[in-house]
């Protein structure tokens, strides 16, 4: 019986794919074109020791340089692996709850009905809108160690800042402030549209119960917010592991390779370095690695995610 | 069932979609590998007749790419292109000038795509990658007598002349007149060791707290070098082993970092505060710096001191560093005789020459002193004689397949020690192990 709802459900669905299949054709086939066909390309190149030079297309090129798994085996024996993976995961140790803090206080913020709340609004989006190529230069120059805004600020309450950028141990939570200024806005935006849709009765009740303002948030607004944050965690992780343009532009993995990350070895391998193999399988880690951490994600939200609002 | 059904089309789909791409790209591919029979007749003829006769047959059009013009000499390209275009009105040349941060990753694309252009223009580090695998041609059967033959020597891989020297740089000592005045020292001579520099610098530092001694940025270029002064390199002699740990090395290196963490003549990067090293020798507050003599016209400019330039300090020896690009030819060009003749006329030729030297882009690398002549005339620097005599003394960089990984690897741990994070002897002995487990050599 149920099988048999479902297979009728089913039919109906796909004779409205048959109709969505012409529309959907454009996207559909760039997709493959630029998206799964790299995806698939790369996994052979990451089997081989391509140089990234050689015509790729070239009969028996593949044969030749056909290395198997060594790629991968030279990735995980060398210690240079794990440093990058130790790097990735201390970036994304701070810049997750940074970032989650920060962007639910933007969203508490704009939440209010106050005048002027929407040129706020505006203002902590900006910086989601500004490339990361003119952000990371200015930062730069902020973080500048004697003649930066950063540090002068700082030497008004009479501390001296650190080198940062410059400096092994500072440099990573540089990259991590920058990075939760630029994401903040555009976290805090999608936060935001989950505060909104609360259902403003529930606060009411609470008010008549006499709970403060604390306990409404966190009682109300975050269960009730959870699938939302649910949707940013696993957003901003993906693109925590994805780091690359402020690491390229304001330190280039330095000092001393203390940001030195995934992409940004990916990067160097395939087009500075010429081991396009070894990049590939690089890239295929990260990518498995990420897919690991989603689901666990996934399998971790029916402990705290709630759909009933 | 149908669900299976669905998906085996889709594969199916995605299969026809693959082949067909794959034959596009392989039809493109054979078609430029195999070329018409005359021509490859043609083209074997052409490598034994010397080169110096233009081929009166017919007109080819050849493609060549370069970043060297952009950025302000696109026009004097071009009007050394005119030129060889009346010379060899058979030859039609199709510039195409590429923004530096750009230009690698496209190259790459092109040449790994087979649209590679017939001839274009490599810097030393990528040079060193495309020689090494096999994507360029040897340059034969054209007169190469007029180039200066250390820089040619840069792009010979194993007897094999793979590159031209398109422009030529070196480095020069360049200094501040009036802060080695007001110390009451004298000017730098030819004869000055790194010691002399280190008293004058030391002098020049007790000037005030923030002017500066000397300048030598603690990387890869400047490394190399400074170890060649106290007869260290970073390869054996047939390259087949690091030698970046070395005693010599290591007494190079500990003098570069001392300078900066000792006795202070050499600022901080902290000090530095991410000001770059020509405006703090443009603001007047540095004595002396070794630096690239494309330096001149910014310095003639926005200096508003007296200053000169002479021939960089040694130490047991001396050595001066020298950059070049390399103008090659892609293996697969149909018209490899036609893309020669274009890129040895652009590097040796007379005209060239001095279209280059007039337009003040850099110094072609050619041996014939007369043409070099004018380059002399132009002041400031007073004494630009030096950029010859430095060419005495010229090393060259150690041209290995894995020269970008070897220079950020060592440039990386002599930065760590130049900031103080670790020893000067920790970090080549690091570096030493670093690129014996990364980089095959032989």
């Amino acid at each position: 019986m149920a099988s048999k709802t479902k297979r009728l459900k089913f039919r109906r669905s796909q004779e409205g794919l048959l109709h969505a299949f012409p529309f959907l054709l454009p996207s559909l086939l760039g997709l493959l074109v630029f998206s799964a066909l790299p995806l698939i390309i790369s996994a052979f190149i990451s089997l081989t020791d391509w140089n990234g030079l050689d015509q790729l297309l070239e009969p028996g090129m593949f044969e030749e340089h056909f290395v198997g798994l060594d790629n991968y085996r030279n990735i995980f024996a060398s210690k240079e692996f794990w440093q990058v993976l130790k790097n990735t995961c201390y970036y994304i140790v701070l810049y997750i709850p940074l970032m989650l803090i920060t962007s639910l206080a933007v969203a508490q913020l704009l939440a209010k009905k106050r005048r002027g709340v929407t040129v706020f609004r505006v203002i902590y989006y900006i910086p989601v809108l500004t490339s990361w190529v003119a952000a990371s230069l200015i930062w730069k120059s902020v973080l500048s160690p004697e003649y930066g805004a950063l540090n002068n600020l700082l030497a008004l309450f009479g501390i001296e800042g650190p080198g940062w950028l410059l400096d092994e141990t500072w440099a990573m939570p540089a990259i991590v402030l920058v990075s939760v200024w630029k994401d903040m806005g555009f976290f805090g935006l999608i936060l935001l549209s989950g505060m909104v849709s609360i259902n403003p009765s529930y606060y009411e009740a609470a008010s008549l119960d006499g709970a403060g303002a604390w306990s409404k948030f966190f009682r109300i607004t975050l269960p009730l917010m959870s699938p939302v944050i649910f949707y940013v965690l696993i957003v901003s992780l993906i693109n925590a592991f994805q780091l690359f343009p402020q690491i390229m532009i304001m330190t280039d993995g330095g000092p001393n390779g203390a940001t030195q990350v995934m992409v940004e070895r990916i990067y160097k391998y395939g087009f500075r370095y010429y081991r396009m193999g070894y990049a590939a399988a690089f890239s295929w880690i990260l990518f498995v690695i990420i897919m690991i951490c989603t689901f666990i994600q996934m399998k971790c939200q029916k402990r705290w995610v709630n759909y009933d609002s | 069932m149908r669900r299976n059904k669905n998906l085996i089309s889709l594969i199916a789909c995605l299969m026809i979609l693959i082949m067909a791409l794959s034959a596009c790209t392989a039809s493109a591919t054979s078609e430029s590998t195999a070329p018409a029979p005359q021509e490859t007749e043609g083209q074997a003829d052409a490598t034994e007749a010397p080169a110096s006769e233009p081929s009166a047959e017919e007109p080819v059009t050849i493609t060549y790419c370069n970043f060297n013009a952009s950025g302000g000499n696109e026009e004097t390209l071009q009007k050394m292109y005119e030129a060889f275009h009346e010379e060899y009105p058979n030859i039609t040349v199709e510039i195409e000038t590429i923004g530096f941060d750009d230009y690698f990753t496209q190259m790459q694309t092109r040449v790994a795509g087979g649209t590679a252009p017939d001839c274009y223009e490599l810097n030393i580090e990528n040079f060193a990658a495309y020689a090494s695998r096999g994507v360029l041609a040897e340059i034969t059967g054209v007169e190469l007598s007029g180039i200066d033959e250390t820089a040619l020597n840069a792009f010979n891989v194993d007897g094999k002349q793979y590159g031209l020297p398109g422009n030529f740089s070196n480095v020069v000592l360049f200094y501040n007149k009036d802060l080695f005045d007001q110390a009451g020292i004298d000017y730098p001579t030819a004869d000055w060791t790194q010691e002399d520099v280190q008293a004058a610098a030391e002098a020049i530092r007790a000037l005030g707290e923030d002017i500066y001694g000397y300048y030598q940025p603690i990387t890869y270029n400047e490394f190399y070098k400074v170890a060649a002064q106290y007869g260290g390199s970073l390869l054996n002699e047939d390259r087949t082993a690091f030698t970046i740990n070395s005693p010599e090395n290591l007494e190079a290196a500990q003098m570069m970092v001392d300078r900066v963490l000792v006795s202070n003549v050499q600022p901080t990067d902290v000090q530095m505060g991410g000001m770059g090293d020509w405006d703090l020798f443009m603001s007047g507050r540095l004595g002396m710096m070794p630096t690239g003599i494309w330096a001149f016209n910014t310095f003639a400019e926005g200096c508003d001191f007296e200053w000169d330039v002479v021939v960089e300090p040694g130490a047991d020896q001396k050595a001066t560093a020298f950059f070049s690009n390399a103008c090659v030819i892609n293996a697969e060009s149909e018209h490899k005789e036609a893309a020669a003749t274009w890129i040895t006329w652009l590097t040796s030729s007379e005209a060239a020459a001095a279209l280059r030297i007039e337009a003040g882009w850099d110094l072609p690398a050619v041996n014939d002193e007369e043409v070099l002549a004018p380059y002399l005339n132009i002041t400031p620097p007073q004494n630009r004689q030096a950029v010859f005599d430095s060419l005495d003394y010229l090393i060259l960089p150690p041209v290995i397949e894995d020269y970008s990984m070897m220079s950020d690897i060592i440039g990386q741990k002599l930065s760590a020690a130049a900031s103080g994070s670790m020893t000067v002897q920790e970090a080549l002995d690091e570096a030493q192990s670093e690129c014996e487990a990364q980089i095959p050599l032989s």
